[in-house]
């Protein structure tokens, strides 16, 4: 279950460096296509492929390659979006640091599919060491034919600009990105028009996950049909899982899709299990913005199957009982940490990063991280947790952009699943001071089967 | 504040990254230089410069620089000390390393210390969630902060400016 298409040599020393990475077998992709395939002949592997946006959506890459439109004399844009900013995700960072040139490689595989003759990565402001180090990979890729006119005497011609954000979540919604690459405030535009119909400039663009990128070279080295092989079912390929919190060996993981949830955080090949020998209290699985999973719900799902690390079994029981692969982003807490805090924590961050277009979202994320606050901090009422719940569900589906949703969930989630002690903190306003709820008393009961 | 010959090179650079009329796509990296040049924040003169540079009018300018965490439109400690505080560094700690800096530093959150040296801010997901507690430090994030981390950097820093 080993098997590692990314991350496979990002261990090698001097892979960072053209030469190494040339040595390792690097650029045949790029090499490969465009050589010997058609722009359209790469997206038709991307397509077997059956690879999902990497980013937290999970969209099939090659179908939103195959919507950009075409028009005569316009130009094209690819984007890379590296602005990772979800709670829990760091793995684009580790991609990027470790073997810069795979995702130089994936992006002219990938400009060369859609037609693109610039494409721009954005790369949030807080990474501004992994700038240089993107920009010395392009400018050895350049120098070696890889980059600028006439690539390997194909005709072919593209430009890579590495461009820096600010410091905003929001611009990792690919609008709002756009918007900012154009030098504008992060506000996320009204779709349609798409991007991939009116994108950067007004141009026909295609905003994609840096590891998404990324995983184009392994799709024409080894072609979409041999890499739909790895994984399972609709999950295909491999995944990176950032793993953080309670755990033994916090780090960026690279797994094959399909394997347990279970394996994952108690293996020492992953995460190496609980530190300091705690108990299991929780998991946020994808990011922040999923929902989070009690114990008992997350190495098994409701009706008792085994649950893995795939789109289809995070998701499985939907949000009553299941929660998302989302970004990858896998946040562990033990019986000491407390759920109303979190909660409270991460519902600040929403309110922070929220650009404040959308009254529902602006509004919204303020008052419960003002509810958040005072359950928090021993002042709360029980009519809190219900108002918490109305206005969760009220922001939910009616903004703009997804940031509204995601603000939502881990309240509604918290509240389904952690909801005696939510109300524990109103009872106990001065022991909740003072010590942590601990594990939740009302394990889960899987619901019979009965009616169905 | 005005940019020196090669920083003026480096803006050209930037600008010519972009199709021909879209110069205002350097606006965040040009905002990033400036904010360096100016001894870490930006203040109505610069942003108005960095407007004329551009050719753009002085509100795109503002509108931009007040949306984005990562400029400051006061002026800061020559060392700034961004601290992670969301979920993942939370539970490791994130609320004791703040206070100890606080402590250490002598200073509340957005005051500069008397040398003009340090200054502190706490701020959302950097993106080290599995290296926590953590903070960003220039160009550089400073992970697994421990309080001895903390006076070392600190040291490290005074010795830097020459006390």
């Amino acid at each position: 279950m080993s098997t590692k298409l990314l991350l496979d040599k990002a261990h090698i020393a001097g892979i960072e460096t053209f030469e190494i990475y040339r040595k390792e077998g690097g650029y045949r992709a790029a090499e490969k296509a465009l050589k010997s395939m058609t722009p359209d002949e790469i997206t038709e592997e991307v397509k077997k492929s059956g690879l999902r946006g990497r980013g937290g959506a999970g969209f099939p890459t090659g179908m939103k390659w195959s919507f950009l439109a075409k028009p005569e004399g316009v130009p094209r844009y690819l984007v890379c979006n590296a602005d990772e900013s979800e709670p829990g995700t760091f793995k684009d960072r580790f991609l990027m640091e470790k073997i810069p040139h795979l995702l130089v490689e994936g992006l002219i595989v990938s400009s060369f599919a859609l037609g693109a003759n610039t494409a721009y990565i954005y790369i949030r402001g807080e990474y501004a060491w992994i700038v240089h180090i993107l920009e010395k990979a392009i400018a050895e890729a350049k120098n070696n034919g890889f980059l600028g006119k006439n690539i390997l005497g194909t005709g072919f011609d593209l430009e890579i600009h590495v461009q820096r954000g600010a410091g905003a979540y929001i611009c990792g919604e690919e609008t709002a990105l756009l918007e900012s690459l154009e030098g504008k405030r992060g506000n996320p535009r009204i779709k349609p028009p798409f991007p991939a119909v009116k994108g950067l400039y007004g141009c026909p663009t295609v905003v994609n996950n840096v590891e998404s990128i990324a995983a184009a070279v392994p799709i024409v080295n080894m072609t979409g049909d041999e890499y739909a092989k790895i994984g399972l079912g609709r999950s295909t390929g491999t995944k990176l899982i950032s793993a953080s919190g309670n755990i033994n060996k916090p780090g960026v993981y690279e797994i094959v899709l399909g394997l347990s949830v279970e394996e994952f955080l108690m293996s020492d090949e992953y995460c190496g299990g609980m530190k300091n020998g705690k108990k299991l209290k929780a998991c946020v699985p994808g990011g922040s913005s999923v929902p989070i999973l009690p114990h008992d719900l997350l190495f098994k799902t409701a009706n008792g199957e085994t649950r893995l690390m795939t789109y289809e079994s995070l998701s499985d029981g939907g949000f009553a009982t299941g929660s998302m692969l989302g970004s990858g982003g896998f946040i562990v807490y033990d019986e000491d940490q407390c759920i109303v805090e979190n909660t409270y924590n991460f519902t600040r961050f929403y309110r922070h990063e929220s650009c404040g277009q959308c009254s529902p979202c602006r509004e919204g994320t303020g008052w419960m991280e003002k509810l958040l606050w005072r359950l928090d901090n021993g002042q709360g009422k029980m009519e809190d947790i219900d108002l918490l719940w109305d206005i969760q569900r009220k922001i939910e589906g009616n903004t703009i952009c997804p940031l509204g949703d995601a603000a939502s969930w881990p309240v509604a989630a918290a509240i389904r699943h952690f909801r005696e002690e939510f109300e524990w903190h109103v009872t106990h306003p001065k022991e909740a001071m003072e010590r942590n709820y601990g594990l939740r008393k009302n394990i889960y009961v899987a619901p019979t089967t009965a009616g169905a | 504040m005005k940019f020196n010959e090669t920083e003026l090179k480096e803006v050209e650079r930037l600008a010519r990254r972009y199709p021909a009329g879209r110069q205002k796509s350097a606006l965040l990296p040009v905002l990033h230089l400036a904010q360096v040049a100016n001894g870490n924040w930006l203040d109505t003169d610069t942003m108005d410069y960095v407007a004329s540079l551009l050719s753009i009018t002085n509100i795109e300018v503002y509108e931009v620089a007040s949306f984005y965490s990562m400029f400051n439109l006061k002026p800061v400690g020559k060392y700034l000390f961004e601290v992670c505080q969301t979920g993942p560094c939370n539970i490791q700690g994130a609320k004791d390393i703040i206070a100890y800096i606080e402590k250490k530093l002598g200073v509340k959150e957005g005051e500069v210390t008397a040398d003009g040296l340090f200054s502190f801010k706490r701020v959302e997901c950097l993106g080290a969630c599995g290296y926590a507690p953590m903070l960003q430090l220039g160009e550089h994030f400073k992970e697994h902060l421990t309080p001895e981390k903390i006076d070392a950097i600190v040291d490290e820093h005074r010795k830097k400016a020459g006390l």
